[in-house]
């Protein structure tokens, strides 16, 4: 099983160790994984804002980039739902197809796929977990808080594998964080506003550290949370899954 | 003024946006006891927005139907093409039998439709009989919400507009005593009226008749007080059969403020001996709306407010920054289709978080539908030029690994050597309340290949 390593475009960029953490993760279960050189990005932020049209040419370098692959996996909700579910406007060729089905979460691939049941980790903190709108309920990896049905979370399964973690309880379990993408500048009071109420319910509920499945959203919390000099942490799903 | 802006200028009294937050998000949280309490929602829903998708695809059909019905129960149907068209039939009514004096209860479409002011410069009083729209109303204000119109206002707020147009004492903020002294205001209002108004809820094809759900039960006071009643309905609000209610009334409730049932179903099929009752039934916009393939379920929409009280976009900005009757995400995807030019911005008053479609009764798929507005407004235009621009070269750049690995490493550095006063301009709305991300000297990209040399 041949599996290609996707990062978000701003994560190469402004994160590397959450790359690290991720290729260091899969390595942990021995997932015969490479990164590409030749990735740039989803095409996200030009369709949200839009301009799908001028995302097109960076769906088709996706494809091409990762059509070999037999899964393609990237540390993010937002980018792997924006390929599976937003990759339909380029014609359906049987590449496309492959790699549409074929993107993962980290957590879907974690759980679904090799179906780990354990991890190494050691993390003695308590952590709040912020469910990033995409892969809650975009990917569905959790029970969002408006469906009624069995309650599930694929990220807090992984973060309860990992040892000396406490997850604490929030006032709103799964409220969004303002980020939004290109709505983070175009509506930035509303943002910023969004994001502080998201730091506070963390705050006011014990969390050293605020964890998500996407950088993007702990980009924009990290960036408020700095201003401010607030005292809590943020780091990904995947450098707490991969703690030593 | 953009819903960015007036957002912003909602926001600058940051304890009345807590407020305003915690306040309708009790609404959702109540929401979700009452859903949760019923296992079959998630079928509920699903039969729901089955039903209206038949009715959509069927509405000519179900349209004349009703008006068989209703015409053999005695009710006089009145077509309206456009909202000048409802305010001249509700006119015309009114005129015909010399009545001067309408008592209105539980009408959005009246609000879309502007039919206070026409009526008034006729010379007909009208008093919109629920109090939150009554608070409006005597503010000479548009609702904020399509349930709650008045809760952008705070009792003492209420207070004061009480005082001076009710007289009721100076800087009173009791709540029990302010209601008492509307609805004694309201009570003469109800015993002065001619002629009884209200909006739909649901209109029964196979029976003619109408629902309307009310938690004050004004609907009923201006109907039975009066030998005329009128019900104005968009074309959207037909379900098929009397017992497809039993879907919707379990719905609608739950979804709008988390109660079981309304406090009045008030069903509606006949006039009274001597009296007389009109439906009027107005198209403004909503066949054109039909037409479009991807946007045309937003008429399924039953007006619960579901949408905007989980919207945390609606909850922090208040519903007139939406700058429509309609506000929140329901109004975010109808609004475009009415005049996109003007309503551009608010597709945009999104995150795409996704709650809205997740908490709709009928399961409009919203914010799928905002993000196709999105397409459709750059590909007409009305995007900001510098918007339009910086994205089209954002595609040039992110779809070619050279450009990408250049531009990445320029903006990398120049983060890092850039005093911060350069780099925290007024341009930077990203920064005004946020820091950058620190830049790191090596991408992953730089870092993978440094430790694989073969890739």
């Amino acid at each position: 099983m041949k599996v290609g390593l996707f990062l978000p475009c701003y994560v190469d960029q402004f994160y590397p160790q959450v790359g690290i953490a991720t290729l260091e993760l899969l390595r942990q279960f021995e997932v015969e994984v490479s990164y590409p050189m030749e990735q740039t990005c989803c095409g996200q932020p030009m369709a949200n804002s839009g301009c799908e049209k001028d995302a097109i040419p960076s769906y088709l370098h996706f494809v091409e980039t990762f059509q070999a692959f037999d899964y393609i996996v990237a540390p993010s909700g937002s980018c792997t739902y924006h390929v599976r579910k937003h990759f339909d406007v380029i014609e359906q060729s049987e590449q496309v197809q492959h790699v549409r089905a074929r993107t993962l979460d980290i957590s879907e691939f974690l759980l679904d796929v090799i179906q780990i049941k354990s991890l190494t980790a050691k993390f003695p903190h308590k952590v709040g977990l912020h469910q990033s709108c995409h892969g809650l309920r975009g990917l569905r990896l959790g029970q969002g808080s408006e469906r009624v049905g069995t309650a599930y979370s694929k990220t807090e399964q992984l973060l309860q594998m990992v040892d000396g973690l406490e997850l604490i309880t929030l006032d709103r379990k799964d409220e969004c964080c303002g980020f939004g993408g290109t709505f983070a500048v175009s509506e930035a009071a509303v943002s910023a506003k969004m994001g502080k109420d998201r730091i506070a319910d963390h705050q006011r509920n014990g969390a050293e550290v605020l964890t998500a499945g996407d950088m993007s959203c702990l980009m924009h919390l990290e960036g408020l949370i700095r201003r401010r000099r607030s005292e809590i942490k943020v780091m990904h799903l995947v450098e707490i899954l991969n703690a030593k | 003024m953009q819903h960015a802006d007036k957002a912003a200028t909602f926001i600058q009294n940051e304890s009345k946006t807590d407020w305003h937050n915690a306040s309708i998000w009790r609404a959702r949280e109540k929401r979700d006891v009452a859903a949760h309490g019923i296992p079959e929602w998630e079928h509920l829903r699903e039969l729901a927005s089955q039903i209206k998708d038949n009715v959509l695809s069927n509405l000519d059909h179900y349209l004349v139907q009703f008006e068989e019905a209703a015409t053999r129960n005695g009710v006089q149907v009145h077509w309206a093409a456009t909202a000048e068209d409802h305010n001249r039939i509700v006119l015309g009514i009114l005129q015909k039998n010399k009545l001067s004096k309408v008592v209105k209860s539980k009408s959005m479409l009246t609000e879309e439709c502007h039919l206070n002011p026409f009526l008034e410069a006729n010379g007909v009083e009208v008093i919109d009989t629920d109090l939150g729209e009554r608070i409006i109303q005597l503010r000479d204000e548009r609702p904020s919400h399509i349930v709650a119109p008045a809760i952008h206002l705070k009792k003492e707020e209420i207070g004061e507009l009480f005082h001076e147009k009710l007289g009721t004492e100076k800087g009173a903020t009791d709540p029990n005593y302010l209601t008492e002294a509307a609805r004694q205001h309201l009570r003469s209002a109800f015993m002065e009226s001619h002629a009884g108004l209200t909006g739909v809820n649901f209109a029964v094809a196979e029976t003619g008749g109408v629902v309307i759900v009310t938690n004050e039960g004004n609907s009923d006071m201006g109907v039975h007080l009066n030998k005329v009643q009128i019900h104005c309905m968009g074309i959207e609000k037909i379900i098929p059969r009397a017992q497809d209610l039993g879907i919707f009334v379990r719905l609608l409730a739950r979804s709008a403020i988390g109660q079981a049932i309304s406090i009045f179903t008030s069903h509606y099929h006949r006039p009274k001996a001597g009296g007389a009752m009109h439906y009027v039934i107005v198209d403004n916009g909503r066949s054109e709306h039909l037409g479009r393939e991807d946007f045309r379920n937003g008429l399924k929409c039953i007006r619960c407010g579901a949408c905007m009280n989980t919207c945390p976009v609606y909850r922090r900005s208040g519903g007139h920054s939406y700058g429509y009757t309609i506000p929140g995400p329901i109004g975010s995807i109808l609004t475009p289709g009415k005049d996109l030019k003007q309503h551009s911005d608010l597709p945009f008053a999104s995150t795409l978080c996704g709650s809205c479609s997740d908490v709709c009764p009928v399961k409009i798929d919203i914010h799928e539908q905002l993000y196709k507005w999105r397409q459709i407004i750059a590909e007409e235009g009305h995007l900001n030029r510098f918007k339009r621009w910086s994205m089209r070269l954002a595609g040039k750049i992110l779809s070619s690994p050279k450009a990408y690995r250049r531009f990445g490493r320029l903006a990398r550095w120049a983060l890092r050597v850039m005093p911060s006063s350069m780099v925290y301009n007024r341009w930077n709305d990203w920064g005004k309340e946020r820091e950058l991300p620190t830049a790191p000297k090596q991408s992953f990209k730089e870092w993978y290949q440094e430790n694989h040399p073969a890739s």
